[in-house]
Parts: structure tokens; C-alpha cells; sequence
């Protein structure tokens, strides 16, 4: 028996995952990357004479439920028309009978690959930035549950775009199915189903009780539990949490400097608390409390003592303390010559 | 606090830490009253005016500039009607005008703006 060779293999397989776009506005140009339901390709529409992102189900994992979440991804984006949330174009099946959505392609870096250049200020900033399209999305009553630094990306003028709201939860539609298990690796989601999912999944909202949806490390506690009844958007506070955890450290994973600062530390453990009640209620008080800390203003996480009160009124106001104290050093100098 | 209260306020206090630290000066001790009268009124009328032009311009530099000008030019009437002292009298009182210039710019509150 005669086996193929690993290249030959290699290039079936890309064969076999590149999307049958025979017949339709796109023309594939460039493999983009691999998500956890399928992949994303740069495709040139045709039509509009612009590159853009089409997002296809897998050829393996290709099934009806993966097919249905792919679909309310792209319903999910269609809703949400905010500048830091990508735009949705199309959506459909391919002539292979792949589920796929097409969307703006976002030319620019991950969060992780982006951050390393910011300062902790600037990181910060970024934090509250991502924090706007998030409130959005939960004034819609949508959770996204897969905060992660790989699916926020900076563009190339510095806009900020939440990506994958493959695993999002729509709110206000309540399911009841079947217990499922899914997990999603560091990095990229995987899916792993340790019991049968029913077939019956919602028809907007298919996580059922007991599913584990997130990515560990940044996946909030009663994701990790699958408590989804209590998913709410205090759950993207602790994804949010987390990032702000994650640019608070430096590439060797040792927290930086001024993030050793207390009240950064106590805004970084609130928004991550295990109890749900001791968490923000919404993204934007953690934004708040981090413009707070930016503005040398008492944050809600910290209760400061009288010293660090003191020392936070001085920075603030640095210029004002120097000035009146230049004028008491001349008054002095002047005393003390007066009295020669 | 808008700013030409601001201006007033921040102008008549730093006027009367001014006057009263002519108490040190043992042949200014026995005028003293009159001093930190003196001191306070001017204090007040450079504070009012830096408050004015906070309120007009919005400029932090600026700002400095106006109530180093007001302070030193207020201070200067009074060691020229004193026939001296220019230095002792317009050094502080240019401090205190760059002080209260710029706290109007950094803490007054700007003008609401009117509605139609």
C-alpha cells in the first residue's frame, strides 16, 4: 500500500476547506484564519469591486446546529450598526452547501499583537473604548462571552472592533434544551459536546443550560459552570475584566509597573470577582472607574486611607502645589532677609 | 465655582496671607491692619479681573500671562504710591496674580452656555 505524501495530503485538505464560491459575487484570494466554527477567508466581491471577510462553516464540522449558530452570529451583527462592531454584508449558503456570512475585512492587528506598543495609560484608554460597543450590544441585549484579547482588533487608524460573536447570547429570548458541553481552547474556540445536544435548539438562541460556552482563562465563572440563566452582561464584565488583567501584565506575563497600583488592581479584581453581585452591574461603570483612575479621581473599587487620599490630591494637582509653594518659599526668603 | 468667583474668592485670600505677612517685616508690623486691608482689596480686584478673562478665554497659558500682568501692574501702584518696596510688593504680587490665574483656568467652571 502506497500512502500520499504529507505535502500532497496538505494540499488536499486545503482543497477540500477552500469554499465553493462557483457561481456566487466572491472570489476566494487569501486563507485568513480558523475559528471555532469554521474559517475565514479574504474574498474579493465582485460586484463592488472591494475585498472583503467571508466567514464558512468548516467541510468537517459542517452540521445544522453549527449552521444555525453560524446564522445567528450573522443575525446577531446585523442588528448591532455600531462603528466598533463589524459590519455584516451577506449572509447565505455556498454552493457547497456551506453555511457562511460575509463581512467588512478588518485590516489591522489582534489586541494582543497590538498592545506591546501602548503605554499603560494608552491600554487603558483601549479598555474603555471596547468597553462602548459592549454596552451597546448589552443595550441590545446581546452577550458577547468571549472576551478575549484575539477577537478585539485594532484597525489601522486605531478604531477598535469587537470580533466572534459566535458564542453571543441573545437576551432576551430565553431556551430551554437539552444539557450540552462545549469548551473552547486558549486562543481559538474548539467545540467539544460531551453529551447529546437536543435537536431542539432554540430558534434565535440555541445555548442550552448546562452548555459551557468562553475561552478558559477569560471565561467568567458561571460560564465555566454552565450556568446560563445567570449569563448576563456582568458576564462580558468579567471577559472585560480580564483583558484589563491581561494588559496590565508585560510580555513575560509579570504585571508592569503602575499596574502594581492599588486602586488598578481593586478596578481589575472587581470586574473579575467570582460572585457576580460584587462585579460592575454594567461595562461602562468599569469604564467609568477607569477614566476615574486615568483622571486621578477616587475610584468605587478602592476606599483609599487618608496618606494615598493625599498623595492622589497632589498628582492631580501638581502644578497648583508647586506654584504655592514656590510662593511660600519666596515669602520665606523674604521673611528671612527682612529680619537680617 | 464659576470662574470670577473662583478668581474673587482664591483674590481676596491669597490677599490676606499677602497682607499679613508683613507682621514679619518689624517696620511694617504697626501699619499692619491697613496692609492686609490694602492687600485683601487689591487681591480681590486682580482676582475679579482674571476671573473676567477666564471667562472670555479659554487659555491656560494665557491665562498665567493675564494674572501675572494684573498681579505685577496692581502691585506696582501700590510700591509706587508707597515710594518703594518695588521688589518686597511686586514679586508676591505677581505670584499671587500667576496663582489665581491659573486656578481660574484650571478649576472655574465655564460659562453655561445660554439658550435660545
Amino acid at each position: 500500500m502506497k500512502f500520499l505524501p504529507d505535502q500532497v495530503v496538505a494540499r488536499l485538505q486545503t482543497e477540500m476547506q477552500t469554499p465553493d464560491l462557483s457561481g456566487t459575487r466572491y472570489r476566494a484570494l487569501k486563507f485568513l484564519g480558523r475559528g471555532g466554527m469554521g474559517a475565514v477567508w479574504l474574498v474579493e466581491d465582485a460586484v463592488l469591486h472591494r475585498n472583503v471577510a467571508l466567514k464558512v462553516l468548516s467541510a468537517e464540522s459542517s452540521s445544522a446546529d453549527l449552521a444555525v449558530r453560524l446564522m445567528l452570529e450573522a443575525i446577531i451583527l446585523a442588528r448591532l450598526e455600531h462603528p466598533g462592531i463589524v459590519p455584516v454584508h451577506d449572509a447565505g449558503t455556498l454552493p457547497d452547501g456551506r453555511s457562511f456570512y460575509c463581512m467588512k475585512y478588518v485590516e489591522g492587528q489582534t489586541l494582543d499583537q497590538y498592545i506591546h506598543r501602548l503605554g499603560l495609560r494608552q491600554r487603558l484608554q483601549l479598555i474603555q473604548r471596547i468597553a462602548e460597543p459592549l454596552a451597546f450590544a448589552h443595550s441590545r441585549g446581546i452577550i458577547h462571552r468571549d472576551l478575549k484579547p484575539e477577537n478585539i482588533m485594532v484597525g489601522a487608524f486605531g478604531e477598535v472592533l469587537i470580533m466572534d460573536w459566535g458564542l453571543a447570547k441573545v437576551m432576551a429570548v430565553s431556551s430551554v434544551a437539552a444539557p450540552a458541553r462545549q469548551v473552547s481552547g486558549h486562543g481559538s474556540t474548539r467545540a467539544v459536546q460531551d453529551s447529546a445536544q437536543s435537536g431542539a435548539l432554540a430558534a434565535e438562541n440555541p445555548t442550552a443550560h448546562g452548555t459551557v460556552f468562553g475561552t478558559p482563562g477569560y471565561m467568567a465563572p458561571e460560564q465555566e459552570r454552565g450556568d446560563v440563566n445567570l449569563i448576563d452582561q456582568r458576564t462580558d464584565v468579567f471577559g472585560l475584566g480580564s483583558i484589563l488583567q491581561y494588559i496590565m501584565r508585560d510580555k513575560s506575563g509579570a504585571p508592569r509597573g503602575e499596574a502594581l497600583s492599588r486602586p488598578l488592581r481593586a478596578i481589575g479584581n472587581k470586574a473579575t470577582a467570582a460572585e457576580i453581585s460584587a462585579r460592575y452591574s454594567s461595562v461602562q461603570e468599569l469604564a467609568a472607574d477607569l477614566g476615574k483612575y486615568l483622571d486621578d479621581m477616587p475610584v468605587s473599587a478602592y476606599r483609599e486611607n487618608l496618606f494615598e487620599r493625599t498623595v492622589r490630591l497632589v498628582n492631580r494637582n501638581r502644578v497648583a502645589v508647586v506654584l504655592v509653594l514656590a510662593y511660600l518659599l519666596m515669602r520665606m526668603l523674604f521673611i528671612l532677609f527682612s529680619r537680617k | 465655582m464659576n470662574k470670577i468667583v473662583l478668581g474673587l474668592v482664591l483674590g481676596g485670600i491669597l490677599g490676606i496671607l499677602d497682607g499679613l505677612t508683613a507682621w514679619f517685616t518689624p517696620a511694617a508690623r504697626s501699619g499692619i491692619v491697613g496692609i492686609v486691608i490694602g492687600s485683601t482689596f487689591k487681591g480681590i480686584i486682580a482676582g475679579v479681573l482674571i476671573g473676567v478673562f477666564a471667562r472670555k478665554v479659554n487659555s491656560l497659558s494665557l491665562g498665567i500671562i493675564f494674572g501675572l500682568a494684573v498681579g505685577a501692574f496692581l502691585a506696582w501702584i501700590i510700591a509706587f504710591m508707597q515710594h518703594g518696596y518695588y521688589f518686597q510688593i511686586m514679586l508676591p504680587g505677581a505670584m499671587v496674580g500667576l496663582i489665581v490665574g491659573y486656578a481660574t483656568q484650571k478649576y472655574g467652571a465655564p460659562s453655561q452656555p445660554q439658550r435660545a
